[in-house]
C-alpha cells in the first residue's frame, strides 16, 4: 500500500520550515539539510506512528529535535563546548548560513544556550503555541514560558549592545521613549 | 557618547541600551521586569522586542522562502511510492 498523497502532501509541506528550524539548531545550511534528510527518512519509515489529523508539522519538528539531540550528546565528547562550536561555525563558514543582513541577528541567537534558543524559534517564528513547542520539547509549558523570556531577555542586551543605532528608533525617538513622560 | 549629554544619565538608568552602563542587572534577567514599573522602558522593551520578533521571522521566512529544494521532494516522492509496510 502506498502512502496516502494527502500525508505525503502534509510532508512536503512542512519541509521549508523543518529546514528554517533546523538551520537555526545548527548554524550550518549543509548540516541542516543533512538533519532535514534525516527527518524525512526517520518520519516515512515510521508513517504508521503518525496519527491522520493531527499535527504534522508537530510531529515533524519533533523527530527533528530528537534527532538533532542525540546527535549533540554523540558529538559532545568529541567537542568540549558545544555553544562555542556552533558560533565557530558561524565565523567559518558566513556563506553557509543565509544571507548575510542576518548575520548579526544569528550571531547574537548563536549566544543563547540551545534550549533557549529552540524555544524562542518554536515559538516567535515557527508559530507553534506554547503548548505545542512544550510537547516538541519534551517539557512543561511553564519551561517554554521561562525559556522564551530569557532568550528574549538575552537578545534584547546582545543586540542593543552591539548596534544600538541600527537597531532602536533614532535617537530623538530614543530619548522620548527611555525618558517616557510623553506616551 | 559624551556628546549626547544630559539624555546619557536617565538612559543609563533606565535601559540597557550602553554597554555595561547597568551590567549587574543585564546579567540576571530576572532582574528586568522589577525595572519594568518605568513606562518610558517597558515602552522601550516593546520596542526592541518587536524588533526581534520582526527579525527572527524575516531570518526564518528566507529559508522557508526557498521552498523544497528538489532533493528533498524527490526523497519524499519515493519513499512515498514505495510499498508501506
Amino acid at each position: 500500500m502506498k502512502l496516502d498523497p494527502a500525508i505525503r502532501d502534509q510532508v512536503l509541506a512542512t519541509v521549508p520550515s523543518l529546514r528554517a528550524f533546523a538551520i537555526s539548531l545548527c548554524g550550518n545550511m549543509d548540516r541542516a539539510d543533512d538533519l532535514v534528510q534525516e527527518t524525512l527518512l526517520r518520519a516515512l519509515a515510521h508513517i504508521d506512528s503518525f496519527e491522520p489529523g493531527t499535527n504534522m508539522p508537530a510531529w515533524l519538528f519533533t523527530i527533528l529535535r530528537n534527532l538533532f539531540r542525540s546527535e549533540y550528546r554523540k558529538r559532545r565528547r568529541e567537542v568540549e563546548d558545544a555553544e562555542g562550536r556552533y558560533a565557530e561555525t558561524l565565523k567559518s563558514h558566513p556563506e553557509q548560513t543565509g544571507r548575510v543582513e542576518f548575520q548579526e541577528f544569528r550571531a547574537a541567537l548563536a549566544k543563547l544556550p540551545a534550549d533557549q534558543r529552540e524555544a524562542l524559534i518554536l515559538v516567535g517564528a515557527s508559530g507553534f503555541s506554547y503548548d505545542d513547542a512544550a510537547a516538541i520539547c519534551g517539557c512543561a509549558v511553564g519551561t517554554i514560558k521561562s525559556r522564551v523570556n530569557r532568550a528574549r531577555t538575552r537578545l534584547a542586551d546582545l543586540l542593543a549592545i552591539d548596534s544600538v543605532d541600527d537597531f532602536g528608533p533614532d535617537r530623538a525617538t530614543r530619548a522620548v521613549l527611555a525618558g517616557g513622560g510623553r506616551n | 557618547m559624551g556628546e549626547r549629554g544630559k539624555d546619557d544619565a536617565m538612559k543609563h538608568r533606565k535601559t540597557s541600551l550602553e554597554p555595561a552602563a547597568d551590567k549587574p542587572e543585564s546579567e540576571d534577567p530576572m532582574a528586568r521586569p522589577a525595572t519594568g514599573h518605568h513606562r518610558g522602558e517597558a515602552r522601550l522593551g516593546r520596542e526592541i522586542q518587536a524588533r526581534i520578533g520582526q527579525q527572527l521571522r524575516a531570518m526564518y521566512n528566507d529559508v522557508v522562502n526557498q521552498g523544497v529544494p528538489p532533493h528533498l521532494a524527490d526523497l519524499v516522492r519515493r519513499l512515498s511510492d514505495q510499498d508501506q509496510e
